[in-house]
């Protein structure tokens, strides 16, 4: 664990770790994968000193099982994984949706698909992250770009689950995960830790998926004396199943609605060098870094460029970025991926302007030039 | 290195590590920006490039420090150090030097150097004979970095080996450390650009 008085070269990983801990994480269940190893091999290391509980299940399903079985029985539970290992618990991170199970998905980017490039670096499951499972469902995903804030993020994507009572996924990169850079353990008071809702009502009144005005319904640990059922088919207020036709769409509306209501309040970003930009780029995670970086250059050569780093990815803020684009004459959406988070960019502008990706898919860290590159193209789109 | 032109004192250092697999310069790169966090002055950022090979293949680690509050691309542009401890890094690498950037090549490893200013050390082979093992040739090189460029002091480099090494390692690493900043002591006068 870190000195908490001075600042500390920490990896990307391990600051997810401590952001875990720092939240009231008491369970991990997984199994290692390059680029996400360390988070694990953090988290058997303290988790056990502290009580908590840490197992390497036989694959990722079983890792999720147990997560999922984990935070049923009460816990704050999480799992750390890589692309392959994500597409393998995409079915329980489904079951984990419908059954309102607060859990917390480290995904540290790499290529593919498949094996794909186990130790470079990728944003390519940026899709995956928000549709990944099938069905009807809002995805709650965060993206952090720097070493402090895996920490912070790692801290908003358990109060995020617990608050929900649904997976969030922090989408990482390889870049990011192994990176070392300067850390400063923030004061104990200062991190904010969300705790599910507990009921209060006598255990005959009880029902785990009542209706109510946020969509958060009261969720007590297996065995603290309330009964109800939990299965992944659609199910009415008590948990069983049901083929009512009102039933199952206030069951899907549910799920929707409770994270459209709380969006505001889970969604993140940061605006720079925005207020006078005429371009903007919009990027998140380490492509954040480069894109921050080509503001900087391209304003030494007079253009008035402005960055939207997206924190939350899912759901996807699009009155912000329509409110953004109003004012500005091109967009650069920078990511490392064929262009994925660039047609939400598109969906949620209102009026047709140049919109144009910087894109990297061999591995390596985009730079700050491949975006210049960009703003350059859509700043000659507008002049012809 | 970048000279602010409101802050003199500000600067940013690029620098790049690069070899094969296993020769340790992950961790070469780890310790110097661990130094220089420790310094309590300083940013880092340190990131790393390797293949799915435990050993062989390319295997290299970029280090920034910097002045700056932050550093946001992270990984090394126009280098102000390059150490090369195989040909083919040399030869990969040495063209995003600066103009007085420094090279510096391992001298059995990377045998024929054109450029003429190459600092030339046999790191691995001082390692054998003077330390009696070949990998702790990764520290001989971070005391090197911290004795050439003066920006590191000796205290926060002593206190980043010894971190960062398991008590059975720390007494090697630390003479390998005092005898690349010695070494690396003698070349200053290369880093009159600051």
């Amino acid at each position: 664990m870190p000195n908490k008085e001075r600042p500390a070269l920490v990896q990307g990983n391990i600051a997810c770790g401590y952001g875990a801990l720092a939240a009231g994480c008491s369970f991990f269940g997984g199994y290692p994968i390059t680029p996400s190893t360390e988070i694990a091999e953090f988290m058997a290391r303290e988790l056990p000193k502290r009580g908590g509980k840490f197992i390497q299940m036989e694959d990722e399903m079983g890792s999720l099982a147990a997560v999922i079985g984990a935070s049923i029985a009460g816990a704050k539970a999480m799992t750390a994984t890589s692309g392959p290992g994500f597409s393998l618990m995409q079915e329980h991170i489904g079951f984990a949706y419908i059954t309102e199970t607060p859990i917390v998905v480290v995904n540290v980017m790499r290529g593919g698909p498949s094996t794909g490039l186990p130790t470079m670096t990728s944003q390519s499951d940026t899709l995956q992250a928000g549709f990944g499972t099938h069905g009807d469902y809002y995805a709650v995903a965060f993206a952090p770009s720097s070493v402090q804030e895996v920490f912070e993020y790692t801290v908003k994507a358990f109060n995020a689950a617990e608050f929900l009572q649904t997976p969030v996924v922090l989408l990482m990169d390889e870049t990011l995960a192994h990176m070392r850079e300067k850390f400063i353990y923030p004061p104990t008071d200062s991190i904010e830790v969300i705790n599910r809702k507990k009921p209060e009502t006598p255990f005959a009144w009880f029902k785990r998926f009542e209706m109510t005005p946020d969509c958060i319904s009261d969720f007590p640990a297996f065995g603290d004396g309330y009964r109800y059922h939990i299965t992944g088919l659609v199910h009415d207020p008590m948990g069983f199943p049901t083929a009512v036709s009102s039933e199952i769409v206030k069951s899907a509306e549910k799920l929707r609605d409770k994270i459209l209501i709380h969006k505001d309040r889970f969604t993140y970003y940061e605006k720079f060098m925005t207020d006078d930009a005429i371009w903007l780029i919009i990027a998140f995670g380490t492509a954040a870094r480069s894109a921050k970086q080509a503001v900087i250059e391209a304003r030494h050569h007079r253009m008035k460029v402005g960055l939207l780093q997206l924190y939350t990815i899912w759901p996807f803020p699009d009155e912000l970025i329509a409110e953004l684009s109003r004012n500005v004459e091109g967009i650069v959406v920078a990511e490392m991926n064929m262009g994925q988070l660039i047609r939400e960019v598109k969906k949620a502008c209102p009026r047709k302007l140049p919109i144009l990706g910087a894109n990297r898919y061999d591995g390596v860290l985009i730079t700050p030039d491949e975006i210049i590159h960009s703003l350059k193209a859509v700043h000659g789109s507008k002049e012809k | 290195m970048n000279k602010n032109k409101q802050n003199k004192e500000s600067f940013k250092m690029e620098v790049r590590l690069a070899g094969s697999g296993g020769q340790g310069l992950i961790t070469a790169g780890m310790i110097l920006a661990k130094a220089a966090v420790l310094t309590g002055k300083l940013n880092a950022v340190q990131t790393q490039s390797y293949g799915p090979e435990a050993r062989g293949g390319a295997s290299r680690s970029d280090v920034i420090i910097s002045d700056y509050e932050q550093i946001y691309y992270p990984k090394a542009r126009k280098l102000d150090i390059l150490l090369a401890f195989n040909e083919e890094s040399y030869y990969k690498y040495t063209p995003l030097l600066k103009g007085a950037g420094i090279l510096i090549v391992d001298e059995k490893y990377v045998p024929e150097v054109k450029e003429k200013n190459a600092i030339r050390f046999p790191f691995i082979t001082t390692a054998k004979t003077e330390i009696g093992t070949p990998i702790v040739a990764n520290i001989i090189a971070v005391g090197f970095i911290g004795g050439l460029t003066g920006i590191l002091g000796k205290k926060v480099l002593r206190e980043a080996v010894t971190t960062s090494f398991k008590e059975a390692f720390r007494k090697k690493n630390l003479k390998a450390l005092e005898i690349g900043y010695r070494v690396g002591g003698k070349h200053t006068e290369r880093m009159k650009f600051l």
